[in-house]
């Protein structure tokens, strides 16, 4: 019994090693969702049970926007998760690491998917590994992303209530997504996807309710998928011929 | 432009947080019973690319616009040098700084 809790203490250390380097860069965004909520108007204490309740600071981020401007809540509601969409997406890719676990722990470990903790844990170890390197490792990753992520949105939080409107806080948000699409433009296919839905999200803009904004999201989505599966198409055509010759 | 601490807004959270928590939970907890087109697993690459830019835009453009005008051009002239940083230097902090700073310099000086 010694060996595996041994070795399961050692995967959570080396976990904690590979999330610090990126806590740096989460910082800033930690604090933005601490702050821009406060700065919106809304209690402290809300604030940060809505760090804990939802814990994904993009889908924060715009449900925060959408509640300031008033739109009814089941649009707020389809905002967050058309944004948190990706998760389905890490969540079929984590759910043969996690097979072997018990419920709790499956749920535990799901409501502690980040992208990080995604990328991390992915590139780490094959789905196959030992169960109890799994557990020790995205443990050690999740642990520290959780815990630093709580800590930046308090210091966040903390300043929100003492910056006065005039500092346009509110920017932060849409800059905070600036930084993000970068890495997620891969592909011609990417590209295309985000430029639609840019054109989009500026035609759809007096539509009611905010719905051009989850307009604007489908719109690029499907022209990314359709780009995707026509490239997907062509390649096959092309390995066809070639494998004729 | 503010939000009311009401049930509402509790709701909403929590609203919020069980769809979120569903979308991960999805294949880790009802792999076996889950199954989806191929389209669908597709469409999952471009919904980060596609959704980013739609939350941008309207922020940037049209939110605090100065009275009388439509459009909101220190945000747009600040927007445009932090997207310069964001897609050269892919760093966030930078990026934060950049657009902040250029904002408040333009607010500050109220050239237009």
């Amino acid at each position: 019994m010694q060996a595996p809790h041994s070795s399961t203490r050692a995967a959570f250390f080396s976990g904690v090693r590979d999330q610090a380097p990126i806590i740096l860069g989460m910082l800033p965004f930690g604090m933005i969702a601490g702050a821009a909520p406060v700065a919106s108007g809304m209690d402290p204490w809300l604030a940060m049970a809505m760090n804990i309740i939802i814990y994904a600071g993009a889908a924060q981020l715009a449900a925060i926007s959408l509640m300031a401007q008033h739109v009814p809540m089941p649009i707020v509601v389809a905002t967050a998760l058309v944004v948190n969409l990706r998760f389905v997406m890490y969540s079929a890719a984590l759910a043969p690491y996690f097979a072997k676990l018990s419920t709790s722990r499956k749920w535990l470990f799901s409501y502690l998917i980040t992208d990080h903790g995604f990328a991390l844990l992915t590139a780490k170890y094959k789905s196959d590994a030992a169960p109890e390197l799994i557990e020790g490792y995205y443990g050690g990753v999740t642990f520290t992303m959780w815990t630093t992520w709580q800590m930046a949105v308090v210091l966040g939080i903390l300043l929100g209530t003492k910056v006065p409107p005039s500092w346009s806080l509110d920017f932060t948000i849409p800059l905070v997504f600036l930084a993000l699409v970068m890495p997620s433009l891969t592909t011609r296919a990417h590209w295309c996807a985000a430029g639609a839905a840019s054109v989009m999200a500026i035609f759809t803009q007096s539509m009611p309710l905010k719905l051009g904004l989850i307009t604007a999201a489908v719109v690029g989505i499907i022209v990314g998928t359709l780009l995707d599966a026509r490239n997907e198409k062509l390649l096959a055509k092309d390995s066809h011929k070639g494998a004729q010759k | 432009m503010t939000i009311a601490n009401d049930w509402q807004t509790i709701a909403t959270i929590v609203a919020c947080g069980v769809v979120t928590l569903l979308a991960r939970a999805s294949f880790v907890i009802w792999h076996t019973k889950l199954s989806v087109p191929p389209w669908f697993t597709r469409s999952l690459k471009f919904v980060a690319a596609a959704v980013l830019p739609a939350l941008v835009m309207p922020e940037v453009l049209f939110r605090g616009a100065v009275a009388g005008d439509v459009l909101n051009y220190y945000r747009i002239i600040a927007a445009v040098l932090a997207l310069a940083v964001a897609w050269r230097t892919r760093h966030l902090l930078a990026t934060l700084v950049v657009g902040m700073m250029a904002l408040w310099v333009l607010q500050w000086l109220k050239l237009f």
